[in-house]
């Protein structure tokens, strides 16, 4: 019974068909329109974000944490010193995105009935700061600090062998924030994984305020207003982000192979890899020839997807789809949002393209580094 | 009048002594007057106004993040402060160095307060980011406090990563070792990434090895000796001081931007 639990949830975490699975039930958890929300309502879905719900969903974890302490394998990984913050990090992610979602619940209701949001109190009905708040701080900080030093009796810090640069450990990880960018090693080169898409991520960022013209919902909680807004940083953030780092950490073992929770992380493990280029797809297995030795040439078909993908598609899309969004925006916005949004995009793309096709590059120059 | 005198309590005495006034500006803050007097005239109150809309002291409303990410930052200089009092940060050393302050100093849990504390610095600062999205308060008059934000982000994780190699043991070297080989890749500057091979004059190529952004980051080709010392140095000086001069910039454009965001 217990094995046939394990054996499912190892299935199921495996990268191919967990991603797939939370990007498919991702919209009609936070639906970005109209449709997604029906159905959303019709399923009951925005019962997660009850008391009820945070409960089932505090239960969920917790039960994968117990069964997961239980099982051999899976406790080694859960019990590395560093690795405790990110089951931290999950506790601390599910209740707060709970509650957040719960109160924009609340306001969306208050709004439709035509009353104020629940922070709202009348302005000239001001607090004093001392009191009211230092001692609100204080109690924060104390109740915190508490907190970090039971923690910090308990579990003394890691601390490995002493380095030696002749010994790489298999496998070899980053601290746990940079897991999710690790993670992308596996799709992506250096020079776009380490490189180009950090700084992509600290740019976009910072331009969130500057794209998003949504003038509805400053200071308060609120779904219905910031439907498409939620969405889109949710998405980011709990899969690009938050789930990557969890695939690093706990699903990666020697060699960087993909190891369920409760399988043994064998070093010896193969995985076959015979990844293919788009040019020998085009040159090699569709037209039948040997590789142009020209390297651009060689590599057209690869230049030709990209140029379509990054120049043509946001030009057609701002003709018809995206016609009303892009007459909203404005060229400047709507060229920043496409770049962001496509460089966004490219990350699930290239996934599906290796685990169905494999497909090593689209454009694949190894003789200047330049692999995409 | 001996009845008066009475019920001045303790607390009153002290606070209306000369001493006592002389380092606060105003007595007990009992009346409202006084209190909005005690968070003016104090250089570490005074960050917040002296009144508040009502939402904005609610912990349901901010989570405290913001707050706490500074507590943390103020927590990890302190234990960081008193690790450096120990540590040397040389391959003979940094390593016994660690061991030693587990075990010979007294009450040897700055290490850890400062370990942990420091991943949950990481971890405050993105449910603070959350907390700032989810209300929407990123939105005009304070685009580029967000954006301060995020620079505020990235150096809490610098901070986490250089902190990381001080150890010096093999989950450290390690983690910078493959944390730093992504800068070999950088577009032009590194010297396995794109576009470096163009950056020559004539035959010698500007970027190899020992002269790319990996090198400069590591001081050497690989982490060593060099790596150590650069990376304390930017741990526990240059990082920090950076990340003060921009969280100054945080806290007034709060203000300036008229305070904590709410309904209007
Ligand atoms: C070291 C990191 C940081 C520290 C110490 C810090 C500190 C604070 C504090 C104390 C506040 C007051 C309100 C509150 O506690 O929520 C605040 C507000 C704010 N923070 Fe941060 N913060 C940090 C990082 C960030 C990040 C990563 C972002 C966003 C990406 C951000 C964006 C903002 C914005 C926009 C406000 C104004 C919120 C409002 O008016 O409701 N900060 N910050």
């Amino acid at each position: 019974m217990i094995e046939t639990l394990k054996n499912t949830i190892d299935y199921l975490s495996t990268p191919t068909i967990s991603f797939t699975l939370i990007t498919a039930i991702f919209p009609f958890v936070f639906p970005p329109t109209d449709w997604f929300d029906r159905i959303n309502r019709k399923l009951r879905i925005d019962k997660l974000w009850t008391n009820t719900g945070g409960l089932i969903q505090f239960i969920l974890i917790t039960g994968f944490f117990v069964l997961g302490y239980q099982d051999p394998n899976f406790k080694i990984i859960l019990m590395k010193g560093d690795n405790f913050p990110i089951v931290l990090m999950v506790y601390s992610m599910a209740f707060f995105t709970w509650y957040a979602m719960k109160k924009s619940y609340i306001n969306d209701a208050r709004l439709d009935e035509g009353k104020k949001p629940m922070e709202y109190h009348d302005p000239e009905d001001k607090v004093l700061v001392w009191p009211d708040l230092v001692y609100i701080e204080f109690i924060c900080l104390i109740l915190f600090m508490v907190f970090l030093i039971v923690w910090s009796i308990l579990v003394p810090a890691p601390l490995e062998e002493p380095a030696n640069p002749a010994a790489t450990p298999n496998p070899s990880k980053a601290p746990w924030y940079f897991l999710g960018l690790q993670e992308m090693l596996v799709y992506f080169d250096p020079w776009l994984a380490g490189v180009i898409f950090p700084t992509l991520i600290i740019v976009g960022m910072c331009a969130i305020p500057y794209v998003d013209i949504n003038k509805k919902g400053d200071g308060y909680y609120s779904f219905k207003e910031r439907r498409v807004g939620y969405f889109i940083f949710m998405y980011g953030w709990v899969v690009l982000w938050v789930y990557l780092i969890i695939i690093g950490t706990f699903f990666r073992g020697p060699n960087w192979n993909f190891f369920g929770p409760f399988e043994y992380w064998d070093p010896h493990k193969l995985e076959v890899l015979n990844n293919v280029n788009l040019s020998e797809y085009f040159w090699v297995i569709g037209l039948g020839q040997p590789l142009p030795s020209n390297i651009l040439l060689r590599e057209s078909v690869g230049f030709l997807v990209t140029g379509i993908y990054l120049f043509v598609v946001p030009v057609l899309l701002a003709k018809t789809v995206l016609k009303k969004m892009y007459e909203a925006y404005g060229p400047t916005r709507y060229t920043f949002l496409m770049i962001l949004g496509l460089s966004m995009l490219s990350l699930p793309i290239k996934m599906y393209l290796r685990w169905f096709f494999n497909l090593k590059y689209i454009i694949g120059i190894p003789e200047w580094f330049f692999n995409i | 009048m001996p009845e008066d005198k009475k019920k001045e309590s303790l607390l009153d005495k002290v606070g209306n002594s000369p001493v006592w006034k002389s380092i606060f500006r105003s007595g007990v803050p009992r009346t409202r007057r006084q209190r909005m007097y005690a968070v003016l005239g104090n250089v570490f109150l005074h960050l917040h106004p002296a009144r508040l809309p009502r939402h904005a002291v609610k912990v349901g409303y901010t989570w405290c993040m913001g707050g706490l990410s500074f507590f943390l930052f103020v927590v990890l200089t302190i234990t960081g402060i008193l690790l450096m009092f120990y540590y040397r940060p040389t391959v003979e050393y940094a390593f016994t160095d660690i061991i030693d302050l587990g075990e010979q100093v007294p009450l040897g849990i700055m290490r850890e307060i400062h370990r942990w504390g420091a991943h949950c610095m990481v971890l405050t600062t993105w449910l603070h980011m959350l907390r700032v999205f989810m209300t929407g308060s990123y939105k005009p008059p304070r685009e580029f406090n967000w954006a301060v934000g995020v620079i505020l982000m990235t150096l809490t994780l610098l901070l986490s990563f250089t902190g990381y190699l001080l150890p010096w043991d093999q989950l450290a070297i390690w983690a910078v070792t493959v944390g730093t080989n992504m800068a070999r890749a950088t577009p032009f500057l590194g010297s396995e990434g794109p576009g470096a091979s163009l950056l020559a004059i004539g035959d010698i190529n500007l970027i190899h090895s020992a002269s790319d952004v990996r090198f400069a980051l590591l001081a050497g080709r690989f982490v060593g000796e060099a790596t150590l010392l650069r990376f304390y140095v930017l741990h526990c000086i240059a990082v920090p001081f950076i990340a003060m001069i921009f969280m100054a910039v945080h806290f007034w454009r709060i203000r300036k931007d008229g305070g904590i965001s709410g309904p209007l």
